[in-house]
C-alpha cells in the first residue's frame, strides 16, 4: 500500500509524520519504505542518518542541433510554446533549462537536423536504516522541473510492503506528481485559520485527483473547531490528532524521531494504519 | 526613495506571514503584496475589501473537438506527458501546453487554448493598498504571477506616493523566490531553530548573496532549541548578516490570527509585539 | 545603424525601463537620421518564461545593432551576443540622456550578462 503524506503549505508537520509513521512500521517488522518526494528540500534523512548504498542521475530529454543538417528554416523556433529555442538569421540556439521535453521540435524539424540529448535534472539516492528503505530525491540547485525526477523516486520506491510518501508542499505539478497513483493520501494540517485555508485548497486539489483521503491535525491544541467543523461538513474524516508537544517540537529540531523518547504516541499510529485500511478498503 | 522589503523563509511553518502582519501594523506610508501565490494567508488577518479582480492568463491547455476527431491515435502516441487517455480525453492537470498534439493532428481537431491560472487581486485594508493573489489548483508557479503582483504594487506605490511596501515573500528556494527577492532592498529571512530550519536558512543565504541583496535575519519560536539560536546567531555576525529580531514560542500569536489580527493589535503589550516593534526600528536603519 | 532602448514608454522624454526581457517597449532610434519609433514588448509581459529571449528575438528581426538597457540576464545576453547586437548597460535616465551619453561614448560595452535570470 502506498500512502502519501501532504499538506497545502509547509511547515505542518508532514515530514515529522511521515518520518515517525515509517519508523513505527519497520519497528512493527514490517517491510517498509520511506519515499522523500520533496525533492527541493528532502529532510526525511535528518532523522534517520541512513546508509546510503546507490543512487541515479535522473535525465531529461532535450534537443541538440546539428549544425551541417539545419537549414535555418525556424519551425523548431516557432513550436515550442517554452522559448526553449530561437532561430537567428539560420542559427539554432537552444536553452536546456527551459524545455519541457515535449520533443515537438525535434518531430517538426524537416531535415531531421535536430536529435534528442539529455540533461541531468538531479539524482535518486536510495539508503537504508535498520529494516527501512529509505528513497530521495535531491533536485540540482536553480532546477525548476521537478515533475520528472518526482516520479522517477517514486519509481525506485515502488517496492512491497507499505511505502510512504512524504509530498512536495502546495497544491501545483510537484505535488500532484507525488500523490498521484497513491492509494490513500493523509492531509496534515494545524487548527489554525492559515491552516483551514491551506487544508481547504489541498483538498480541492485530491478531490480532482479523485484519491481517497483523511485528515490529520498536528498540535491539535493550539488554536481553534474550524478544521474541525469544516471535516464535519465535508464529511472528511480526522484520523489523527497530536496535540502541541514542547517534546516534539524538541525532538524535531534535533533531528530525533520522537516516538523513540515519546512511545506512548505509538498507540495513535497503530489507531491511525488501522483507520487508513479500512478507508482504502471502501 | 520607494524601499521595498521582502519576507521570505525558505521552510514553511516558521511564521512568516504572521511577521509581516505585524509588521504591516507598524509600518506606515506602504503598499503590502502577499506574493505568497501558491498558499495565500496574509488576507486572512487583513481582511481585505476587494476593489479589483483581475484574472491571470499563463501556458496553454490543448483541446479535442470529438466531433473532428478521426481516432487516429496520433495524439496519443506523440503525447510525451501522458495528458491524453484512450477515450481521447485530455487531462488538464497533465496537460503541458506543449501543442504536439495540435501541431500533429491530421483532422483538426486538437486546438491550444489559453489557459486561466488564477487571479489576482487590489483591495483596500486597514493598513492600507493591498495586492494578492490566487493561483488555480494545479497550476504551474513559474514567478510570473509574482512578478505581477510586485509590479503591480510598485506602480500603486509610485501612485499613491508611498515610501515602503511590505512583501510577504513564497517559500523555498526557487523560481517564484528569485522573482520575489530581485529589486529588494532588505530580504527578511524568518527562521527557527531546528535542523531542517538551518538548512534551510543556509540555501536561502546563498541565494540572497547570489543576487545581492541586502539580508537580515528573525529567529523565530527562538526557546524550541536555544542552543540552535546561539549558534544561528554566532554565524550570522560571522557572515555580517544582522539578527534583527529573536522571538520565543508565543501561542498569542495563534489567538491572534484566529481573531483575523496580527499581535500588534491582539496584545500590543506582550514581549513578542514589543520584540516587533524593536525589530521594526532596526529594519527602518537598515534600509535608510 | 538603428539603437534600441529599453523604455517605459513611446517618446524620448520617457524613462528607461531597467529591466530588458519584461520591458512594455523598446524605442528603435535610427542614429544616422535622428528618427525614432516605438515597438511593443507586452506580449512578452505575460509569456511563463524566457522573455529575454523572445525579446532578444524581436530586436534581431528589427535589425537593431545596439541595445542599451538596465539590466541583461545570461540568456538574452546570449542570444543578442550570437547575432552581434552590442549591448551597453545604463543607470536609471531617460531615453534622451541614455541616447546622448552613448553618443558621447559615456557608456561601456557589455561583456556578460550582469543579472541573473529571473530579474523582474
Amino acid at each position: 500500500m502506498r500512502i502519501a503524506i501532504a499538506s497545502g503549505k509547509g511547515g505542518t508537520g508532514k515530514t515529522t509524520i511521515s518520518s515517525n509513521l515509517a519508523y513505527y512500521l519497520s519497528s512493527q517488522g514490517q517491510a517498509t519504505t520511506l519515499v522523500d518526494c520533496d525533492v527541493e528540500e528532502p529532510n526525511n534523512h535528518i532523522f534517520f542518518n541512513p546508509a546510503w548504498y546507490g543512487s541515479e542521475m535522473v535525465q531529461m530529454p532535450v534537443p541538440e542541433v546539428e549544425a551541417e543538417k539545419c537549414t535555418g528554416c525556424g519551425k523548431c523556433a516557432e513550436i515550442c510554446e517554452f522559448n526553449a529555442l530561437v532561430c537567428l538569421k539560420g542559427n539554432v540556439l537552444i536553452f536546456p533549462e527551459l524545455c519541457h521535453g515535449c520533443k515537438g521540435c525535434i518531430m517538426v524539424c524537416p531535415t531531421s537536423a535536430l536529435k534528442e540529448t539529455t540533461r541531468e535534472i538531479g539524482e535518486v539516492q536510495l539508503g537504508i536504516k535498520d529494516r527501512l528503505n529509505i528513497v530521495q530525491g535531491v533536485l540540482r540547485i536553480g532546477e525548476a522541473m521537478s515533475p520528472p525526477l518526482i516520479r522517477k523516486v517514486k519509481e525506485h520506491g515502488d517496492n512491497n510492503g507499505t511505502v510512504i510518501i512524504d509530498c512536495p508542499p502546495g497544491t501545483s505539478c510537484p505535488m500532484i506528481q507525488a500523490v498521484r497513483g497513491s492509494d490513500f493520501v493523509l492531509l496534515v494540517t494545524e487548527p489554525t485559520p492559515f491552516g483551514l485555508n491551506d487544508l481547504k485548497l489541498a483538498v480541492e486539489t485530491i478531490r480532482e485527483l479523485n484519491l481517497p483521503f483523511a485528515v490529520c491535525i498536528n498540535r491539535s491544541t493550539i488554536g481553534d473547531n474550524k478544521v474541525h467543523d469544516y471535516c464535519k461538513q465535508e464529511k472528511i474524516p480526522i484520523i489523527l490528532e497530536i496535540p502541541e508537544d514542547r517534546e516534539i517540537a524538541q525532538a524535531y529540531s534535533q533531528g530525533r524521531l520522537f516516538l523513540k523518547t515519546l512511545p506512548h504516541y505509538q498507540i495513535q499510529f497503530d489507531t491511525l494504519l488501522k483507520n487508513i485500511k479500512e478507508l482504502v478498503v471502501c | 526613495m520607494l524601499k521595498e522589503i521582502v519576507v521570505i523563509s525558505g521552510k514553511g511553518g516558521t511564521g512568516k506571514t504572521s511577521v509581516v502582519a505585524a509588521l504591516a501594523a507598524l509600518f506606515d506610508n506602504k503598499v503590502l503584496a502577499d506574493c505568497d501565490v501558491d498558499a495565500a494567508d496574509l488576507h486572512l488577518v487583513l481582511n481585505p475589501e476587494i476593489i479589483e479582480n483581475h484574472e491571470f492568463w499563463s501556458g496553454k491547455t490543448a483541446n479535442i473537438d470529438k466531433s473532428k476527431c478521426i481516432n487516429c491515435n496520433k495524439c496519443l502516441e506523440l503525447c510525451q506527458f501522458e495528458a491524453i487517455s484512450d477515450e481521447m480525453v485530455i487531462d488538464k492537470i497533465s496537460c503541458e501546453g506543449c501543442g504536439v498534439c495540435f501541431h500533429f493532428c491530421p483532422s483538426g481537431a486538437i486546438s491550444l487554448q489559453d489557459n486561466l491560472a488564477g487571479h489576482w487581486y487590489i483591495s483596500k485594508t486597514k493598513y492600507g493598498t493591498f495586492v494578492h493573489a490566487k493561483l488555480g489548483i494545479a497550476e504551474e508557479n513559474s514567478g510570473k504571477l509574482v512578478t505581477l503582483v510586485k509590479n503591480k504594487a510598485r506602480e500603486l506605490a509610485a501612485k499613491e506616493n508611498k515610501s515602503i511596501i511590505l512583501v510577504d515573500g513564497p517559500p523555498g528556494i526557487g523560481c517564484p523566490v528569485i522573482a520575489s527577492i530581485s529589486g529588494a532592498n532588505l530580504v527578511l529571512i524568518i527562521t527557527e531553530p531546528t535542523l531542517s530550519g538551518i538548512h534551510d536558512l543556509t540555501r536561502v543565504l546563498s541565494l540572497n548573496k547570489h543576487f545581492n541583496v541586502q539580508t537580515a535575519v528573525c529567529i523565530n519560536k527562538s526557546d524550541i532549541n536555544q542552543e540552535m539560536t546561539a549558534s544561528i546567531i554566532k554565524n550570522c555576525q560571522e557572515n555580517n548578516i544582522p539578527v534583527v529580531g529573536v522571538i520565543p514560542y508565543d501561542n498569542s500569536v495563534t489567538k491572534a490570527q484566529i481573531q483575523g489580527l496580527s499581535i500588534l493589535e491582539f496584545n500590543p503589550e506582550s514581549h513578542t509585539a514589543q520584540i516587533i516593534r524593536k525589530m521594526q526600528e532596526e529594519i527602518i536603519t537598515l534600509i535608510s | 545603424m538603428k539603437i534600441a532602448i529599453s523604455a517605459n514608454d513611446s517618446s524620448l522624454e520617457s524613462t528607461l525601463d531597467m529591466r530588458f526581457g519584461r520591458a512594455p517597449s523598446f524605442l528603435i532610434y535610427e542614429l544616422e537620421q535622428q528618427t525614432y519609433k516605438s515597438i511593443d514588448n507586452t506580449q512578452n509581459l505575460s509569456s511563463a518564461q524566457g522573455a529575454g529571449i523572445q525579446s532578444a528575438q524581436n530586436l534581431v528581426n528589427a535589425d537593431v545593432k545596439v541595445l542599451i538597457t538596465g539590466n541583461v540576464g545570461p540568456k538574452a545576453f546570449q542570444v543578442l551576443k550570437t547575432a552581434g547586437v552590442d549591448i551597453y548597460l545604463t543607470p536609471q535616465t531617460t531615453i534622451q540622456e541614455a541616447i546622448d551619453n552613448f553618443k558621447a561614448g559615456k557608456l561601456t560595452k557589455s561583456e556578460t550578462n550582469n543579472v541573473e535570470g529571473h530579474w523582474v
